[in-house]
C-alpha cells in the first residue's frame, strides 16, 4: 500500500513542513491552492453560515482546488442543505462559479445530466461536480448517487459530512455516529444518543461500485484534501470524496475549534483518511500524534453524556470504533521506507 | 439575448438579477474580533543583551545570514564571541523545550558571527554629532557602550589598563572556550567604526580625565578585578594563588604556576576554568574542592561535566580547614538550611603542591568614591534605571553594578547605557519602547511544527582537550545551522504560514504578499476565532467587541 501524502514533506524540517496552509520556505508548487493570492474564492464572503462552519470551509477548499485543477472550467450541482441555503438565498449567491440547485435528493442525477450535456456538445473541457450534505448523500440522494456510480458518469460527487441533517435542526442521518445526540436521538435511557451498529459507510459502498476514485478528507489537513480533489479531477468517470466538516451548532462545539476538532477526529481514529482506486484502497493518511477518543469527544456537547461515569460503556464502544478503523486502515503502522 | 427592458417586464421573483453575497456584511454578527499582534518570544525576553532572537533566526531560516547577523548587531556587537561564551539564558526560556529540545540559538549565533568574520561584514558609524564620550574598560560592557555610541555618531575613546582589549573575555575565559583571533577580529571591527582604544592606560582620576579630554559623558565598565580571598590557617610555603591571577598568567604565557598536585578551591565557573587550564598545562593531578553539593554548586553543569571528562576531580561538600606544608585538611560538610552547607567536625587530609582560590572577585571602588555623588553600596556601584550613577553624566554597567555578572548582561548594560547617554547628550531622556506581552507555550498550536530533534555540536576528543588549548566545542556547518534555525517556532510573531488566510470559513483574510503579512476583512469576519486557534505561533489575539 503506498502512502497518500507523496506530495507531503518532500522537504524536511522547513519549520512547519507542509502541515500549514503555506510555508514561506517551501517552493511554490509545494504550497496549497489556498496559500495563493489568486485562489478563486469560489465560495466568497458574505455567506450566511454559522461562525466557524466547517462545511463552508471544506467547500471553499474543495471547489478552489477543483477550479485550479480544471483551469476554472467547472459547474457544480448542489443538493438542498446548509451549503445551499447559506450560500444562495435567492437572488443572492456566494458562489462565483456556475452553480445549480434542484432538489434535496437529486444532485447526483442533475450533475449526471449536465455531464451528459457537456459530452453531447463536445465540451469535454468543462467538468462537473455534485455536492451535498451527508443527509442528502447517504440517505435521500442515495439512489441517484448509486445510479451515477453505476453508469460511471463523469462527475465528482463531494459529500460534506457533518454527521446529521443540520439545516433542518440536527436530525440523525445514516452518517451520525453511535452515541451522538441529535434532535431525534436524545441522550436518554441506558444507551443515550444514536444507536451503535446502524448507519453506513458511503465511501466503502462507493468502492463496491468499482468506480475509479474514492477518498475521504478532512478540513484540518488541507494538503491532503487538495491532493485528493486534484487527483479526482485528473480522472474521468464517477468519483466520490467525503470531507469531514465539523458543525459548531449541531455538535455543540466552540466555533473556533472547528479545525481542531477535525484534527482530533482523524488523530483519534474516529475518521480514517484513505483513498481507493477501482475498488482497492491505495493509500492511507497516517495518524501523526494519536489521541484517545475522549480527547475528541470532550470538544462537543453532543457527546457530553458519553464522558459521564455511567456511560463508560459508550466511551469504550467509541474507542472500539476508532481502534477498528486504525487496524482496518493501518493508520498507525509506520510508513514503509 | 433579452434586452434589459424586457427582463424588467417579467414578473417579480423570476427576474431578479443575481446578487453577490458580498452585499451581506456578516461582520455585524461579530462579538469578538481577531487582531494581529507581535508577542514577545520568551527567548528575546530572556536575553540580557536584548537580542531579537526570533527575528534573526527568521532571516537565518531563509538563508539570509547577513540579514540575520545585522539583526543581531542591532543589539550585540560580538556575535562570534557570544556564540561561544554566553551561558544562553535564551535557550533556557525557549518554548521549544516543551516540545522536544530548545532551539540551539547559541550555536546559530556563533555560526553567524563566524560568517561575518569570514566574509568581512562591517558596521558603519553614525554621522558625527561632535560629542565625545570617555569609557573606562574595554571589557564587554565598555565595548558594547562604545559600539552603540559610535552607531549614534558620538566620538568614543576607551581607556584600558591591560595590554589587550576584551576584559575578562580575554584575561579570564580560557582560549579553549574563546579563540583569541575571533575576539580580536570582533573588537577590531568596533575600532574600524572610529572607536579609539588606548591600551595600557589606567585611569585613576575619572573626573580629571574627563575634564582634560573634553568629554561630554563617561561610561564606567571596569568590571570586578580584585580576587576575593579568604584567610586560611596556613603553615609552610605551599604557594597559594588566585584564579584570575592564574588565568591571566596563562593568557600572557607565564605558565609556571600550575604544576604538581593542584588544588582549586571554589565551585563556580571560574574554578572550572582554572581546573581545566591546570589539566591542559600538564599538572600531575587537579582537584577541585567545593563546599556545596554537586547539585548546588554555582558552576554550570556542562562546565563541571567537561572538567570531569578532562580528568579533573571534583570533591563536593568539603571546606579547607588548614594547610600544613603540603597537607591540606578538609572538613566534611552537610547540606544545611537553604543552600549553605554546615560543618560536621569530621576531617580528611589531601596533599597539594599548589593551591588556587577561585572564590569570585570584588570591584575596585576606592578611586570611584572620589566621584561626586557616585554611590557605592556593599562594594557595588549604584546606578539608576538609565544606568547613570549619582554623578550627572557618569554612567556605569557590567560587573561593577548590580548584575548577573555575565558577558551578555555586560553587553546589555552597555547598550542600555549608550541609549541613555545618547539621550543625555541631546538633553533628553531615553524612553524604552513598551514591551509586548510574552507568548508562552500555551498560546502556540504546536501541531503544525515538524518533528525536528536538536543538532548537537561536535566536541573535540578528550585527549586533545587534555593536552592543549584548542577550542573544545565545534562549529555547525551551514546545513546544520540552517536546520537549527528552522526549528524555531517563531513564537508570537507571524512567519507567514498562510494558516489564517487558509482556515477562515468566511474568506475574511486578505494576504498582502510576501513580507507584508495579512489583513482581516472586518466587513465579513464573524469572529469565529478559527484563525486564532490555528495560528501556530500565537500571533492572533481575539478581542471583545464593544457591543
Ligand atoms: C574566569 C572567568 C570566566 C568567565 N566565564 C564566563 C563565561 O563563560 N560566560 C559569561 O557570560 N561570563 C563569564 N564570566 C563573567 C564575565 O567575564 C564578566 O561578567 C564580564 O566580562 C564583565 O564585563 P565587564 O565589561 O563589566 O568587565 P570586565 O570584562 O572585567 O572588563 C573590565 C575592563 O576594565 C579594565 N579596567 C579596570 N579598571 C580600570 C581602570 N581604572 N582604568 C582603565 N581600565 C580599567 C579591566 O582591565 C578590564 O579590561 C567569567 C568570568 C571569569 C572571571
Ligand atoms: C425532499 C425533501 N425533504 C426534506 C427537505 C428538508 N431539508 C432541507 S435541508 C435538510 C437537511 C440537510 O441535511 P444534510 O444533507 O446532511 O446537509 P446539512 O444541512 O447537514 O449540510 C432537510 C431535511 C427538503 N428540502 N426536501
Ligand atoms: S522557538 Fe524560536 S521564538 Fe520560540 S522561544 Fe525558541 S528560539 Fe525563541
Ligand atoms: S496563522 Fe500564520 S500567517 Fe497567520 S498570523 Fe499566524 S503565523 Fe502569520
Ligand atoms: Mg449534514
Amino acid at each position: 500500500m503506498t502512502q497518500i501524502p507523496e506530495s507531503k514533506q518532500k522537504v524536511k524540517f522547513y519549520q512547519t513542513g507542509t502541515f500549514t496552509v503555506g510555508n514561506r520556505l517551501l517552493d511554490a508548487e509545494q504550497r496549497t491552492v489556498q496559500a495563493t493570492m489568486d485562489r478563486s474564492n469560489s465560495l466568497d464572503s458574505g455567506h450566511r453560515a454559522c461562525q466557524g462552519c466547517g462545511e463552508a470551509l471544506g467547500a471553499r477548499f474543495a471547489i478552489d482546488a477543483a477550479m485550479r485543477a480544471t483551469n476554472n472550467q467547472l459547474i457544480a450541482a448542489n443538493a438542498t442543505g446548509c451549503l445551499e441555503v447559506f450560500t444562495t438565498p435567492y437572488p443572492e449567491t456566494a458562489w462565483s462559479i456556475p452553480w445549480i440547485h434542484s432538489l434535496f435528493g437529486n444532485a447526483a442525477a442533475v450533475a449526471s445530466g449536465i455531464a451528459a450535456a457537456m459530452k453531447a456538445t463536445g465540451r469535454d473541457d468543462v467538468r462537473v461536480i455534485a455536492q451535498g450534505g451527508d443527509g442528502g448523500t447517504t440517505d435521500i440522494g442515495f439512489g441517484c448517487l448509486s445510479g451515477m456510480f453505476d453508469r460511471n458518469d463523469d462527475v465528482l460527487y463531494i459529500c460534506y459530512d457533518n454527521e446529521a441533517y443540520m439545516n433542518t435542526g440536527v436530525q440523525r442521518s445514516s452518517a451520525t455516529p453511535g452515541a451522538a445526540r441529535t434532535a431525534t436521538t436524545m441522550p436518554v435511557g441506558e444507551d443515550p444518543g444514536n444507536a451503535f451498529n446502524t448507519g453506513k459507510s458511503v465511501p466503502l459502498i462507493a468502492m463496491a461500485h468499482m468506480i475509479p476514485y474514492v477518498a475521504t478528507a478532512s478540513v484540518h489537513d488541507l494538503q491532503d484534501l487538495e491532493y485528493k480533489v486534484t487527483k479526482a479531477m485528473q480522472v474521468r468517470g464517477a468519483r466520490y470524496i467525503e470531507i469531514f466538516v465539523p458543525c459548531p451548532l449541531g455538535w455543540g462545539s466552540v466555533p473556533g475549534d472547528t479545525v481542531k476538532i477535525a484534527r482530533l477526529a482523524v488523530e483519534s481514529g474516529m475518521y480514517p483518511l484513505f483513498e481507493a482506486e477501482d475498488g482497492e484502497v491505495t493509500g492511507v493518511t497516517k495518524i501523526r500524534r494519536q489521541v484517545p477518543v475522549g480527547d475528541y469527544l470532550k470538544t462537543q456537547r453532543r457527546f457530553a453524556h458519553v464522558l459521564k461515569p455511567d456511560n463508560a460503556h459508550q466511551l469504550a464502544q467509541l474507542q472500539a470504533v476508532a481502534d477498528r478503523n486504525i487496524k482496518r486502515f493501518s493508520l498507525t503502522t509506520p510508513e514503509e521506507a | 439575448m433579452p434586452s434589459e427592458t424586457v427582463v424588467q417586464q417579467k414578473p417579480f421573483a423570476i427576474t431578479l438579477d443575481v446578487g453577490s453575497s458580498l452585499l451581506n456584511k456578516t461582520g455585524t454578527w461579530r462579538t469578538q474580533r481577531p487582531v494581529y499582534l507581535d508577542r514577545l518570544p520568551p527567548c528575546n525576553a530572556g536575553c540580557p543583551a536584548g537580542e531579537n532572537i526570533q527575528a534573526w533566526l527568521g532571516f537565518a531560516e531563509e538563508g539570509d545570514y547577513e540579514g540575520a547577523w545585522r539583526q543581531i548587531m542591532d543589539d550585540n556587537p560580538l556575535p562570534a564571541t557570544m556564540g561561544r561564551v554566553c551561558y544562553h539564558p535564551c535557550e533556557g526560556a525557549c518554548n521549544r523545550v516543551k516540545l522536544d529540545d530548545a532551539v540551539g540559538i547559541n550555536s546559530v549565533e556563533r555560526f553567524l558571527g563566524d560568517q561575518a568574520l569570514k566574509y568581512d561584514w562591517k558596521m558603519a558609524a553614525g554621522s558625527s554629532t561632535g560629542k565625545k564620550v570617555m569609557i573606562l574598560g574595554a571589557g564587554p560592557a565598555g565595548l558594547s557602550a562604545a559600539y552603540h555610541l559610535a552607531r549614534k555618531g558620538h566620538a568614543v575613546t576607551i581607556y584600558e589598563s591591560s595590554p589587550q582589549a576584551g576584559g575578562m573575555i580575554r584575561y579570564g575565559i580560557p582560549k579553549y572556550r574563546m579563540p583569541r583571533e575571533k575576539l580580536r577580529a570582533e573588537i577590531a571591527r568596533i575600532e574600524e567604526m572610529g572607536v579609539t582604544i588606548e591600551l595600557n592606560t589606567r585611569i585613576d582620576d575619572v573626573m580629571q580625565a574627563k575634564e582634560q579630554g573634553g568629554f561630554d559623558a563617561v561610561f564606567l565598565g571596569i568590571g570586578a578585578q580584585l580576587p576575593k580571598r579568604i584567610d586560611i590557617d596556613q603553615e609552610g610555603d605551599t604557594p597559594m594563588f588566585d584564579a584570575v591571577e592564574v588565568l591571566r598568567d596563562t593568557e600572557v604565557e607565564n605558565l609556571t604556576k600550575l604544576r604538581g598536585r593542584v588544588l582549586v578551591y571554589g565551585g563556580g565557573n571560574t574554578a572550572m576554568d582554572v581546573a581545566r587550564t591546570s589539566v591542559r598545562l600538564g599538572a600531575l593531578q587537579t582537584t577541585v574542592i567545593v563546599v556545596e553539593s554537586r547539585e548546588d554548586m554555582p558552576a554550570h553543569e556542562f562546565e563541571v561535566h567537561e572538567a570531569i571528562e578532562e580528568g579533573a576531580d571534583i570533591v563536593n561538600l568539603r571546606s579547607i580547614r588548614e594547610i600544613r606544608g603540603n597537607s591540606v585538611t578538609l572538613e566534611f560538610m552537610v547540606p544545611g538550611e537553604g543552600r549553605w552547607p554546615q560543618p560536621t567536625g569530621q576531617f580528611e587530609t589531601v596533599e597539594a603542591d599548589v593551591i588556587v582560590q577561585a572564590l569570585g572577585q570584588n570591584i575596585e571602588t576606592d578611586f570611584l568614591e572620589r566621584i561626586d555623588g557616585l554611590e557605592v553600596r556593599d562594594g557595588i556601584v549604584q546606578v539608576d534605571r538609565g544606568m547613570m550613577t549619582g554623578c550627572e553624566g557618569v554612567f556605569a554597567g557590567g560587573d561593577m553594578v548590580p548584575s548577573q555578572r555575565t558577558v551578555t548582561t555586560a553587553i546589555g548594560h552597555g547598550k542600555k547605557a549608550a541609549r541613555n547617554i545618547d539621550a543625555f547628550l541631546r538633553g533628553e531622556r531615553y524612553l524604552p519602547a513598551e514591551k509586548h506581552e510574552i507568548v508562552d507555550f500555551d498560546k502556540l498550536n504546536t501541531w503544525y511544527y515538524t518533528d525536528a530533534p536538536r543538532t548537537v555540536r561536535p566536541m573535540l576528543d578528550v585527549v586533545r582537550r587534555q593536552s592543549g588549548f584548542a577550542e573544545v566545542v565545534g562549529d555547525l556547518d551551514e546545513n546544520n545551522a540552517q536546520y537549527e534555525a528552522r526549528r524555531c517556532m517563531s513564537c508570537g510573531n507571524c512567519f507567514e504560514c498562510d494558516n489564517c488566510y487558509g482556515v477562515c470559513p468566511d474568506n475574511a483574510v486578505t494576504k498582502l504578499g510576501p513580507g507584508k503579512r495579512f489583513e482581516f476583512k472586518y466587513d465579513y469576519c464573524k469572529g469565529c476565532a478559527v484563525c486564532a486557534t490555528e495560528c501556530p505561533c500565537g500571533a492572533i489575539k481575539m478581542v471583545a467587541e464593544a457591543i
